[in-house]
């Protein structure tokens, strides 16, 4: 008997909370608020089901109700993902060390 | 390109993912860790596109709809000021969940694409994964657009409540696990789009009865559910790199509302089931008109100038105020003239995590001169000035020695241990608990009546 796809994309999904769990522990206190945009970037790659939506079927049915709803939700993942990691560099850039006595 | 190189790759976006999130243990690796993260994301979209065979003219549209989205996003990113940020988080959270909304509903009518059978035949299990990924898409979509008023002080920032309150929430959570099950055994449409339409209700329903200063733990849970809401559509879709992103932004999420939490010495629930402060202030407003030492800025100025150390503890005050700015530049002056300054930030302090680090990072305060609260306690009892910009309940020491108090075992900074405080604060009324400061009335604190930003620029020019 073969094991169910399910069960290795289930197996992939409990290791990656566990990953997550230390990886994000051991984030310093002070980048806590970068932590929350980089993921809210990160967790916009959503957007490859919307291109999915967005390119299937054909010429004459580009606007089929499914399509439309693909092409928004690439609108709002890209908000997202560009949004999500500008800010988050623009943020990164600020945390700089105490400089050297000049 | 076959479907298992496709694979490959995902799984790479989703480990430079992972990498993006392990740069941000120290601010040296972290903007290394972006940039994994921004490769990480070109990957996934970049093969996505050239896994798909005949290039149809919807190709334009998407490239459209996402340039048209990048370039609003890459806007918002340059000209949001810092102060909020708070609010732009809860504003991402809600894009997420609304796009997850959307990708659940656009499987749902066309499951051909995605291989999950044909309409009114859909998988069972790919069903139940994209009903579940759909509702918690909506819930983390209008809870997210309320947080986000409640930040943006377009909608009150005090609890609202009702009664049976709960119940209809537990009622309408149950209502939607039922319609699922209903969904699975007749296909329906409708019950699909009840589903999501009571999730929307149900978002905000549950963000509603939660007050302003509580809303780090609001905004680090709805971090948590966008992540869920992404790995349920990750498991419909098959696709590696969204079910590793979403249990990542899942943990992390539930990890910062954890912290958050702890923070105020509060459970989750007692957070979430809301209605802090809101009956609190009734109950401890009765203050008797104890003295009170207030003083001016030259009065504030001489004190810090003749001190060898400062600790400046900032809170949500300063936030509002815009003062970080100011501060530095006090901090400047005063190191200047030989003392010793340093910042004491509170978990909790602000409305997100972080929140006060990101502000005095905009500054230019160096970020190893700004110290956590197990770091720096200590070392207030030696300590000649605190200076309290903002900041009120996590100073107050009725949480160490009152039982009866709401805040009771709340971790605070030790305040109070140094030789004098500087507290300023627009009038006595108190924090956001409800519950006055005892701090303020002691005899080596000194108030200082005033906007948080006027009356730090009164002080710099005292000090030169």
């Amino acid at each position: 008997m073969e094991i169910d796809p399910f069960i290795f994309r289930f197996s992939i999904f409990i290791l990656s909370i566990f990953v997550g769990y230390y990886v994000v522990w051991s984030v310093t206190p002070s980048l806590h608020t970068p932590l929350m945009s980089v993921t809210n970037a990160i967790s916009s790659v959503i957007i490859v089901g919307a291109i999915i939506a967005g390119l299937s079927g054909d010429i004459k049915n580009i606007f089929e109700t499914s399509n439309i709803f693909g092409f928004l939700a690439i609108f709002l993942a890209a908000i997202n993902i560009f949004g999500g990691f500008l800010v988050t560099q623009r943020m990164l850039q600020m945390y700089k060390k105490k400089k050297k006595n000049k | 390109m076959s479907v298992n190189l496709l694979a490959i790759f995902y799984l790479i976006s989703g480990v430079l993912f992972i990498l993006a999130l392990r740069g941000l243990s120290s601010p040296e690796t972290s903007r290394r860790g972006n940039l994994f993260g921004i490769l990480g994301m070109i990957i996934a979209i970049t093969v996505t596109f050239l896994s798909i065979e005949n290039f149809s003219t919807g190709f334009i549209y998407v490239l459209i709809f996402l340039l048209a989205g990048g370039s609003i996003g890459a806007f918002i990113a340059y000209k949001i000021p810092m102060t909020a940020m708070p609010e732009l988080v809860a504003g991402f959270h809600s894009l997420v969940g609304l796009a997850a909304v959307f990708v659940a509903i656009s499987a749902f009518l066309n499951p051909q694409v995605f291989n999950l059978g044909s309409p009114g035949n859909i998988k069972v299990s790919s069903l139940i994964e994209m009903s579940i990924g759909a509702a918690v898409g909506a819930i983390t979509f209008s809870g997210s657009v309320i947080a986000f008023l409640k930040l943006r002080g377009i909608m009150s920032g005090s609890p609202i409540t009702f009664k049976g309150q709960h119940y209809i929430n537990l009622l309408l959570g149950l209502t939607i696990i039922v319609l699922i099950f209903y969904l699975c055994r007749t296909q329906s449409d409708s019950i699909f789009w009840r589903i999501i339409e009571i999730s929307f209700l149900l978002g905000l329903l549950l963000i509603i009865p939660i007050g302003g200063a509580d809303m780090p733990v609001v905004i680090s849970m709805l971090n948590s559910y966008s992540g869920w809401a992404a790995a349920g559509i990750g498991f419909t879709l098959e696709n590696t790199a969204l079910i590793i992103t979403g249990a990542l932004v899942g943990s992390s999420g539930a990890i910062l509302s954890y912290i958050m939490c702890k923070g105020m010495n509060r459970s989750f629930f007692n957070v979430i089931l809301g209605g802090f402060g809101a009956t609190n202030s009734t109950l401890k407003n009765n203050k008797k008109t104890k003295p009170v030492k207030s003083g001016n800025a030259e009065d504030a100025a001489y004190l810090m100038k003749n001190a060898s150390s400062v600790i400046i503890v900032p809170g949500y005050g300063m936030a509002v105020a815009q003062a970080q700015h100011v501060v530095r530049e006090m901090a400047d002056v005063l190191k200047k003239n030989g003392v010793k300054v340093t910042y004491a930030v509170h978990p909790v302090a602000g409305r997100m995590p972080g929140h006060m680090n990101v502000l005095l990072a905009e500054a230019n305060v160096p970020y190893d001169e700004v110290f956590e609260q197990e770091n720096i306690n200590n070392d207030f009892a030696s300590t000649d000035v605190a200076f309290v910009i903002g900041a009120n309940d996590v100073t107050n020491p009725v949480a160490k020695t009152d039982p009866q108090s709401p805040i009771y075992g709340m971790p605070i900074l030790d305040v109070e241990k140094s030789k004098s405080v500087l507290f300023v604060k627009r009038s006595l009324s108190p924090g956001y608990a409800g519950i006055d400061n005892e701090l303020f009335y002691r005899d080596n604190t000194l108030m200082l009546f005033a906007d948080a930003k006027k009356m730090t620029e009164e002080i710099v020019k005292n000090l030169n």
